[in-house]
Parts: C-alpha cells; structure tokens; sequence
C-alpha cells in the first residue's frame, strides 16, 4: 500500500509540525508513505471565494502529483472533502476518479483504511474537541446533532483511546467555528463572534487543549485565543495521536 | 449594503446579537427533540423531497388539475405572472366588492409581492393578524424571519410599539398584558373585515382544496368572519395527493418550532354559502428558477424556517442583514435568482458549514447551492479590484510549485520580520480580533527535504 501525503498550503507554511506529526504517526503505524515535494494546494481557497474556474491548474497539479498513490492521506478535513466534493470542474479521467475516491482524512483513513482506533498514544489533558463542519457533514467523520442517526465519531473513538486523555463534552456539540476561508475576511464581524462563542463554550466545559482534525478552524480559534490571552491550548489532533507512541 | 456590513452593525450590540443567538437555538433543540420522537425521520424527509420534486417535474399538470377541482367546488382560480399582476388581480376582487378594510394571515408571498403598501396606496386598510407580523406591522419594519416575524424586537421593544399605537399602558414587557390587548385589538379588526387575505401552505391537485397551518387561529378567524376569501400562492405550493399531508404536516410544525403540529391546519374545501373563495396563483420568477437546473430544488421550500434556527450565521445577523423578504440560507439561494447583482453578497454569507441542508425537511441541498451561486456571482457580478486580483494570482501561484514555493517563503518572511503596525494595519482584516499565527524557522517542505533525504 503506496500512500502518498497530502499536506495543506498553509499548514506546509506556517504549521510545519502538524505535518511532522502527520508524517510520523503515518510511519509509526507502518503505513508506506511519501510526500510528493512539488504539491501546492487543492484549490479550496478559490472554489469557496467563486473562483472555481481559476483554481483548474492548482486541481490539475493535485491529481498529477498523487496519481501514482493507492491512497491520499492529508490532515485537514475540508481540503480533502474539496478534493472528493469539487474535482468535478476537472475532466473525469481514470486519474481524477482515482484521486478522488482515493483521498482520505487522516483519522478516517487510520480508523477505516488501517482499521485501527488504540494508536498507544497518552496525553494527560482534558480535551474539547472542534468537530470541523466539511469533515463531519461533508465526509461524515461522525453523526451531526441535526439528523437523526446512530452516534459515532471517528475522531472520538481515537481520543477515546488515548491514555489519559479526558475528553470534555460540549454545550453546542458541532457548532462551526465561522472560520469559512475568505469568510474570515470578508464577514469578520460574524466569523469573529461565532470563534468566541465557541471558544467560551469549550472554556465553560473545563477543556484545557482544544484539538479538531482541520487545522484552519484551528488557526482561526487559536488566533483569538492568543489575542484575548484565554488560558486553552490548540493542538491538531495528529500532534495528539503522535504524542509518547 | 451587504450582507457583512450590515450584520457588523448588528454585532455592535453584542448583549442583543447572544440573545438573539440563543433564542434561535432553542428553538433549533426544540425541533431537534421534536424530530428525535419520530421514528423514520430521514425517511420521512427523502419521502417529503421525492414528492416535491415530482411536482416540479409534472408543475403544468398539476397545477391545471387543482384548478378543475377548484373551480368545481366553487373556489375561483386566478393566475399571475408578476407579483404586479397579483397585486392587480387582489385589488380588484376587493374592488368589485367594494371592500375598504382587510385583515390577512401570514402570507410570505404577499411580502413579496409588497401587497401591503400596494393596497394601502389605494386607501384600503390591511392588517396583519399574526400577532409577530402585526408587531413589525407596526414599527413599519419587514419581518426577520418567516415562521417568528419579530424574532428581532424583545418584549420590552413591543411594549414601547404598543403604547404608542395601541395606546397600551407601562407594563415593563408583560408578555400576557401584551397578548390580551394585542387580542382586543385584533378582534376588532376581525368584525370589521370586508375581506381576509390568507397564504396557502398546501393546494391539493386532486381535491382542489388548500390548507392554511397557524399557531393563533388567525387564518381561520378571518375567513370565517369576512364574505371574501382570497389566498395567495405560489405556483409550487402545489401538492399531488391529500394523503401526501400525512408528510408534510408532520414535517412542518416539527421542522418549525418543535411542535408535533401546529395549532390550526385548516382545511379549505369550498366556499360558505353567501361568501367567496378565491385563490390566487402566482409565479413571479419561480419558473425561471425551475428552469436552473443547479437550483430548482430551491423551490422544494415550505418555509418551515428551520434553516434560519440552525445558521449561526444567521443567529448572528439578525433576518434584516439580508435584505430580503425571505432571509437566512433559503432566502440566500432564492433571491440572488430575482436579482444577482442587488442580492449578490448573499451567498457568501456562510462558511458552507452545511447545518441547514441537515435541517432541512425537505432537503435542499442548500450549502451547495450557495457554492454554485459564488461562482456565478464572481463571473456576472462586478467584484473588488483587490479580492480578484489577489484570487486571480493566487489560482497561477497555486498551479505552479516554484512559485508557490517562493510565495510561501516570501509570505513567511513578512509575517516574522515586518512590524507589528504592518502586519496588524487596517488592510488585515484577519488581525482586527486575532492573532497571526507564530512563524516557524522551517516550513515543511524544507524539513522534510532535510530529515527524509532518501524519499520525494
């Protein structure tokens, strides 16, 4: 099995070690992988401001650099669901159908593809965790409050097993962040009061690390955070799951 | 304004913006435990969205059906174009009766169609008779939302609005003194009608017959009283078979509020003796909709509201941000269809977080079609210079690993070195509220050349 890695523009640029623990927790699990250096992005960033159209090379490159992997593994729920969701705009050739069906967010790959959910990870915390909206309701990590399914959540199964770890429970359980890429920017007022709320929720409930498995809305919460000193920590939950294997 | 300028003017008020907030939400866990004591509810919704879309499949015949059995049992039909049309062809229904005073029922179309000042202009009065839309009535305010009118206004705000045009006195916000004289009030309206004016949420094709659901009554208070009945529809309230209510009706007061059914569904069959029955059935834009194939299911909507209860963007900006008779995410994929260019911030007014497509009972895919709606309103709709340009090289940037490479790099440098006053200026909108992340010395690219020499 020939994984190949997918890391993020923006977590390549400024969270190397969410992709170092990405990376590592991948070998660890003795999982074949490699990272494809000329990889940029998967063109999320246009598609969701209306500029689809602009974003043909950036998905065109995507399926270039992983078409010779068995799977694509990346650390960022909404990039990977960009991939499966938007590559439509592409030309469905044998490539592009491989790519597609073959990308998997990492915890859903470890729990589903690996098939496994105690990594012998131990993390003596209580954690919040930020179920991000295009994993949960778009590639379904777990059941949304909305609908009327069976629990389960993938990313709880692997806290759940993490030794030490103490996973606090949620007023609003899968409330968006207001991240939303260009959202951030262009409806700050909202992106930034629906961040506090959230945070204030996860504060209320006891949590001392907040952890999630897409980064950006990490990026956006620990941006607050820090500006308004609040004492909680941000960490991806790879940097979790990779902690004293 | 847009969307966002508009809703930042509502977050000035941040003890309103967490009241309102949380007043939606429990509706939304309302309806939440509402659906949870039904047994099938996904199923229920893939029923209620399979009917539906065989309407508008089969809209023509359907809708020539229910006028046959209207007309049979003595309801008479009327067709509009336009929203000017229908207010044409109410106005003078009303004339021919000569009717001076109206009382009306909750009609999301009627808003639409701006019928109210249409009305009045022609000196005829029309009154509200839901007792939310008759409180924005009063502050002569559009309603915020479709199912909770004043949703916007506490009860403090309504005790001001009735003192001074209901001549109420100082209750500090008594919700009960409110309702009982907002009753008083309301009853006299009611034996004075010359006409009542009600919406349709159901027309039955195979009995000709409609149904109107209210919480107060209301609906059925004016039809009774008056001599004429007339209720506005649009063309796609059209439902194939009375049994389909079965789905509906459980779906909607469920989806809406949380209740198993509202107060009042009332069944509408044929006119009383002495009176008439007129419905009047309106298209204004929904065929052009029908005819987008990305957005037709836009037109499954009942109006049950739930989309708005769940948005949390929404919740915290209030129904007047989106400037629109129907707001929140439904009314952001229905509008821009009347008019891209004026309604064009709309789409964008999410993070595509995907909770009211979750929601919805009817399940319209609605986050997905705002995705769609971005990427026309980018190419027929003029959009700032320096959010295109920067999209636009962004999309080369990110085609290209050298530059990106490059990019990266450069946009790592600035971010570490420049300072504080350049990173944090008013051309960052990131960092009104938040922090930029901390740069790191590496990025990954760079690591992983160093420490994996043997692969990539």
């Amino acid at each position: 099995m020939k994984v190949g890695l997918f890391i993020p523009c923006y977590i390549n640029q400024l969270y190397p070690q969410v992709a170092i623990a990405t990376l590592e927790l991948l070998e660890k699990l003795d999982v074949d992988v490699s990272y494809p250096s000329t990889q940029t992005c998967c063109g999320q960033p246009l598609g969701n401001s209306g500029y689809e159209e602009d974003s043909k090379g950036a998905c065109q490159l995507f399926v270039e650099n992983f078409k010779e992997y068995d799977y694509i593994v990346g650390p960022s729920g909404s990039c990977i669901y960009h991939v499966k969701k938007h590559f439509d705009i592409l030309e469905q050739t044998p490539d592009v159908i491989k790519v597609r069906n073959n990308a998997y967010e990492l915890c859903e790959f470890i729990v589903k593809i690996l098939g496994k959910i105690d990594l012998g990870a131990q993390f003596t915390h209580k954690v919040g965790l930020h179920k991000s909206c295009h994993g949960l309701r778009g590639l379904h990590l777990g059941s949304c409050s909305e609908r009327m399914d069976a629990h389960f959540s993938t990313e709880e199964d692997l806290l759940n097993n993490v030794k030490g770890l103490e996973l606090m429970s949620l007023t609003r359980k899968d409330e968006c962040c207001g991240f939303g890429g260009t959202f951030s920017v262009f409806e700050e007022a909202i992106s930034v009061k629906m961040g506090k709320d959230r945070i204030q929720d996860h504060l209320d409930n006891g949590v001392e690390v907040i952890t999630g498995a897409d980064h950006s809305c990490l990026m956006h919460l620990e941006g607050l955070i820090n500006r308004n000193n609040q004492p909680l920590k941000v960490m991806h939950i790879a940097e979790i799951l990779n902690s004293s294997i | 304004m847009s969307h966002s300028e508009k809703a930042t003017i509502f977050n000035k008020n941040e003890a309103k913006v967490n009241w309102h907030n949380k007043a939606l939400w429990f509706v939304r866990e309302k309806r939440d435990t509402a659906a949870h004591k039904v047994k099938g509810w996904e199923y229920l919704r893939e029923l209620a969205s399979g009917i539906k879309a065989n309407v508008l499949s089969n809209l023509d015949e359907y809708l020539v059906e229910f006028e046959k059995n209207a007309l049979k049992k003595n309801i008479k039909v009327h067709w509009a174009s336009s929203a000017e049309e229908h207010n044409a062809i109410v106005h003078k229904i009303l004339a021919d009766k000569k009717a001076k005073k109206v009382v009306k029922s909750k009609s999301m179309l009627t808003e639409e169609c701006h019928l109210n000042s249409y009305l009045e202009e022609k000196g005829i009065e029309i009154i509200d008779t839901d007792l939310g839309e008759r409180i924005v009535q009063l502050a002569k305010e559009p309603p915020s939302h479709i199912v909770l009118p004043a949703i916007h206004k506490t009860k403090e705000e309504v005790d001001e609005l009735f003192q001074e045009h209901l001549g109420t006195t100082p209750s500090n916000g008594n919700p009960e003194y409110l309702t009982n004289e907002a009753r008083k009030h309301l009853r006299q309206k009611f034996i004075e009608a010359d006409a009542a004016i009600t919406g349709v949420n159901f027309a039955i094709a195979e009995t000709g017959g409609f149904v109107v659901c209210t919480n107060e009554g209301n609906a059925d208070m004016g039809a009774h009283l008056a001599p004429v009945h007339i209720a506005c529809m649009g063309i796609e309230k059209i439902i194939p078979k009375e049994e389909h209510l079965g789905v509906f009706l459980r779906l909607l007061a469920r989806s809406a509020t949380g209740q198993p059914i509202t107060t009042y569904s009332s069944h509408f069959n044929t006119a009383a003796p002495g009176t008439e029955m007129h419905v009047v059935i309106v298209d204004n834009g929904r065929t052009e909709q029908l005819s987008r194939e990305d957005f037709r299911s836009s037109l499954h909507c009942i109006r049950c509201g739930a989309c708005m209860n769940t948005c949390p963007i929404y919740r915290r900006s209030g129904g007047h941000s989106y400037d629109t008779t129907i707001p929140g995410p439904i009314g952001s994929i229905l509008s821009p269809g009347k008019d891209l260019k004026k309604h064009s911030s709309l789409p964008f007014a999410s993070t595509l977080c995907g909770s009211c497509s979750n929601v919805c009972p009817v399940k319209i895919n609605i986050h997905e079609q705002l995705y769609k709606w971005r990427q026309l309103v980018t190419k027929d709709v003029k959009q700032p210079f320096i959010k295109k340009s920067i999209l636009k090289i962004a999309g080369i940037v990110l085609s290209k690993p050298k530059l990106f490479s490059l990019a990266g790099k450069s946009a790592r440098f600035m971010l570490k070195y420049a300072p504080r006053f350049m990173v944090y200026s008013n051309l960052n909108a990131w960092g009104n509220a938040r922090e930029l992340p901390e740069v790191k010395n590496q990025n990954f690219d760079e690591w992983y050349k160093v420490k994996r020499k043997n692969h990539g």
